[in-house]
């Protein structure tokens, strides 16, 4: 007999889990195609299968959404939870649709109907949006019952089943040759002998003989419920001082630290939660990267709240005394310990460290202390990411002054990388001019999609051909008259062994300013004027010709400093594939009179130094 | 801790004869004229193990530490501490062996008097990258300097030579003047020869550097370690590297 089973189903779930309302025509898509929609765009003709195309041809204020599994199932999770607060073991079937067993609640609750009732109650409130309910013999039958939000009763599913057209199986194969037999309803397939259909269709045809029958045995996969591991306090009356909240948490990190010894679990994440007898909400993350100790989670919830009640991070100030402090394991991971340096030393350093920049990242907040990781780049900004303290220590993906891309619906065939050739520093010919190279091959687009090979930086650099002459000399149209003075020989005994070495671990960035780098770094570059000796500004020509030598320099609207030396102009033509983050920008090495080395680029005839050789 | 116990911090070699064989631990240095400076003092710290901590220097050159040797894996930054500057300076000098920080304008003399004591009290050095600091131990101010590498639009900065003075209190009080490449052509801080020098010809590492004297103090021409002279391009004698080499001194 097929175990009873209540299906809890929320139709169009990732558009509801997007914030869409039923009202709106909305779709989203997979591969071009709409794989759900809001009844208000399946009224204008759009359903699953149509193209992306049709659909916006049949309602044009379609709004079109990329299809994000991940998303969808976060989303369902506190219907899950609501779920759950009816029976304890809850199978997912899929974002939008879960599974339970009825027969202990449903005698609890009194009967199918008044459950599928406080249920659905409950799932609406949770956010489950027009949520319907099917209970039936066995998942398969609710499921079904569950789209019209029918309860079969107990016995009734084979008659339930039976004028149900082949389809529902969601065998496409099957259903098609069923078809084609003249098998349209479930109760024509189920009335066929399975040893018949057992001969004909093997082990799947018959596994879908006694699904179609009303005999589903398969058992539900429940998930076990996580463990709550959040512990909190109440305070009366509420506290108004640190040092009580301090002895609070004291308390609270000791039961919640016996909670996860208990599970041989360590806490790397912690969050500390507070409000307020005037209901205000605190709330702040933090991070260790070997495992919480009780005094370091009390240690922790004294600098937030002397951040806090000092008002320095800039935040809301709390107007009342805490009344309720809770702390929240928000990453926990299995304890196997933590192995600390031989002598012991640097680990204590390092640790007295960690406790100092830790106190700092509770009076600034998180952001307020970061580290440095070397990434791609050309310009020397560009070469770094800085990250939290505590976050892992990871260079950035993308260039810093790229906006966030536009959700990207097609993952379009972009252009496919070409094979980059072999820049290693023993096979560095160097044939082009300056030793920063011209960027003569802007790298491959870093296509949001898995489909391009995206390294540490944005990408592998390719030989790129004349994109488009005017603008950027390609490096092997770069005319040789400075080989010809011995320039590139030298080069390379000039590279230091540094720049060698960071060379292996990042892709080559032809075009980067190379070593010595500068000593200060602009994030945004100062505005300047360079002239040359008459006094016409300087400008720098589509085929990278300078249009004279520079002679004076004007740093933010100061005065004017003669330059002694100059080299340049170097070019970078980057990311041309992305209209936004489009930048052509040549540089130039100033030396002033008063001994100031500079790098000062151009842009569309707007000068700005970059960085200070200081 | 095995670096706490020890009475200093370490520097490089070529900062030595400014601020003798390590920065003393408590000690208080201002830095004038020179991010680069700064980082070579971190960089002999940081090389040999110690945690360094920068506060307000939003604009701090992260691949200029990196190639001067600073470990950036032990670099914390506070870009922008805000008004909270000496809390901040004050926690991190509890727990670091090197402290950088520069001060916003106008900053109060008490708080100048506080931080120096803390840094005392806890044998931490702090590093005041401005000027204007109430009686620093030692003062280390550039007081010169020069590049070398570009020519009229061709090349690319190389090498600067720079002059620094220290002054300051106590055994530092009689003044102290070295020429260092900050950075060297190889791109290490090394002690350098002042411009004038007779002597033109300096050995760094394994590349000889060539040098012309007076006039063309900022043409550096780097000839490579292998001999040219067999090369069909290089061993014509027109090539830069070729030049200076017929020009140098015997």
């Amino acid at each position: 007999m097929p175990v009873r089973t209540m299906v809890v189903w929320c139709p169009h779930w990732p558009l509801t889990a997007a914030g869409v309302s039923p009202h709106v025509p909305a779709a989203v898509l997979v591969a071009n195609r709409v794989i759900v929609s809001t009844p208000a765009a399946r009224a204008e003709g759009v359903v699953r299968g149509t193209r992306k195309r049709e659909a916006q041809s049949c309602c044009p204020g379609l709004v079109t959404l990329d299809h994000d599994p991940g998303r969808d199932a976060r989303a369902f999770e506190p219907v899950v939870a609501a779920v759950e607060a009816f029976a304890p073991r809850v199978e997912v079937l899929s974002p939008g649709s879960c599974a339970f067993a009825t027969r202990g609640p449903s005698r609890y609750f009194g009967g199918d109907e008044a459950l599928a009732r406080s249920v659905t109650a409950a799932v609406r409130a949770a956010g489950g949006e027009g949520c319907r309910v099917g209970v039936a013999d066995g998942p398969f039958a609710a499921a079904l019952a569950a789209r019209t939000g029918r309860i079969v009763p107990p016995g009734a599913t084979t008659a339930f089943l039976a004028p149900l057209p082949v389809h529902a199986l969601a065998r496409p194969e099957l259903v098609d040759l069923l078809s084609r037999l003249g098998l349209h309803t479930l109760g024509d397939f189920a009335a066929l002998p399975l040893a018949d259909v057992m001969a004909r269709f093997g082990p799947e045809g018959a596994s879908a003989h006694r699904l179609a029958g009303g005999q589903d045995e398969r058992p539900l996969a429940t998930r076990v419920p996580p463990p709550d591991l959040v512990v909190q306090c109440e305070l009366e009356p509420p506290a108004q001082r640190v040092d009580t909240a301090a002895f609070v948490a004291k308390m609270l990190a000791d039961e919640l630290h016996q909670r996860l010894v208990a599970r041989g679990l360590a806490c790397t994440r912690l969050l500390i939660e507070a409000e307020t007898e005037h209901g205000e909400h605190l709330a702040r993350l933090w991070r260790h990267e070997g495992a919480l100790t009780p005094p370091a989670m009390a240690e922790r919830v004294r600098w937030q709240f002397d951040g806090w009640l000092s008002g320095a991070a800039d935040a809301d100030v709390p107007t009342g005394g805490l009344a309720l402090l809770r702390l929240v394991p928000d990453e926990v991971v299995p304890d196997d310990g933590r192995q600390l340096g031989f002598w012991g030393g640097v680990a204590e350093a390092g640790e007295r460290a960690a406790r100092a920049l830790a106190r700092v990242q509770g009076l600034l907040g998180p952001d307020g202390v970061v580290t440095a990781v070397l990434s791609g780049g050309r310009s020397p900004a560009e070469q770094v990411t800085l990250v939290p303290w505590g976050d892992v220590r990871e260079p950035r993906s993308a260039p810093p002054r790229l906006p966030a891309p536009a959700p990207v619906l097609i993952p379009a065939p972009g252009p496919a990388p070409a094979p980059a050739p072999p820049t290693g520093p023993a096979s560095a010919p160097a044939p082009a001019a300056g030793p920063p190279a011209p960027a003569a091959g802007p790298p491959a687009p870093a296509i949001p999609t898995a489909t391009a090979p995206s390294g540490p930086g944005d990408s592998t650099p390719v030989p790129l051909g004349p994109s488009d002459p005017t603008t950027t000399p390609p490096a092997t149209d770069v005319p040789a008259p400075r080989s010809r003075r011995g320039r590139s020989r030298p080069r390379r005994s000039l590279l230091g062994t540094a720049r060698l070495r960071s060379r292996e671990h990042h892709p080559p960035w032809p075009g980067r300013v190379p070593a010595p780098s500068p000593a200060t770094v602009y994030a945004e570059p100062l505005p300047a004027e360079v002239v040359d000796a008459v006094g016409n500004p300087v400008a720098v020509t589509g085929r990278g010709h300078v249009t004279a030598a520079p002679a004076r320099l004007a740093i933010s609207g100061e005065r004017w400093v003669d330059v002694v030396a100059w080299a340049g102009p170097w070019l970078v033509d980057e990311r041309w594939w992305d209209n936004r983050a489009h930048q052509r920008r040549a540089r130039f090495h100033l030396v002033t009179a008063a001994g100031v080395a500079a790098l000062v680029g151009v842009t569309n005839g707007h000068w700005g130094v970059e960085a200070i050789y200081d | 801790m095995a670096l706490a116990q020890e009475r200093v911090v370490p520097v490089l070699p070529a900062l030595q004869p400014l601020v003798g064989p390590g920065l003393r631990r408590g000690a208080t240095l201002a830095v004038v004229g020179s991010t680069s400076l700064v980082l070579a003092l971190l960089a002999g710290a940081s090389l040999a193990g110690s945690w360094v901590g920068v506060v307000g220097l939003p604009t701090l050159g992260l691949v200029a530490a990196a190639e001067m040797g600073v470990a950036l894996d032990r670099l914390a930054l506070v870009p922008h501490p805000g008004r909270e500057w000496p809390t901040v300076t004050a926690a991190l000098v509890d727990a670091l062996d090197i402290v950088v920080v520069r001060p916003p304008p106008h900053a109060r003399s008490g708080d100048a008097r506080r931080l120096a004591a803390r840094a005392r009290e806890r044998g931490a050095v702090l590093v005041i990258a401005a000027g204007g600091w109430p009686g620093p131990d030692i003062q280390l101010t550039v007081t010169a300097g020069e590049w070398a590498g570009l020519d009229s639009g061709a090349g690319h900065l190389r090498a600067r030579r720079v002059a620094v003075q220290a002054t300051g209190r106590r055994d530092a009080a009689r003044p102290r003047h070295a020429w260092l490449w900050l950075p060297g052509p190889d791109g290490t801080v090394t002690t350098a020869l002042p411009p004038g020098a007779a002597a033109s010809r300096l050995v760094c590492s394994n590349q000889h550097i060539v040098a012309t004297t007076a006039q063309e103090t900022t043409h550096v021409a780097v000839a490579p370690t292998r001999s040219t002279a067999a090369h069909p391009v290089l061993g014509r004698g027109s090539s830069p590297p070729a030049r200076a080499r017929a020009r140098a001194p015997a």
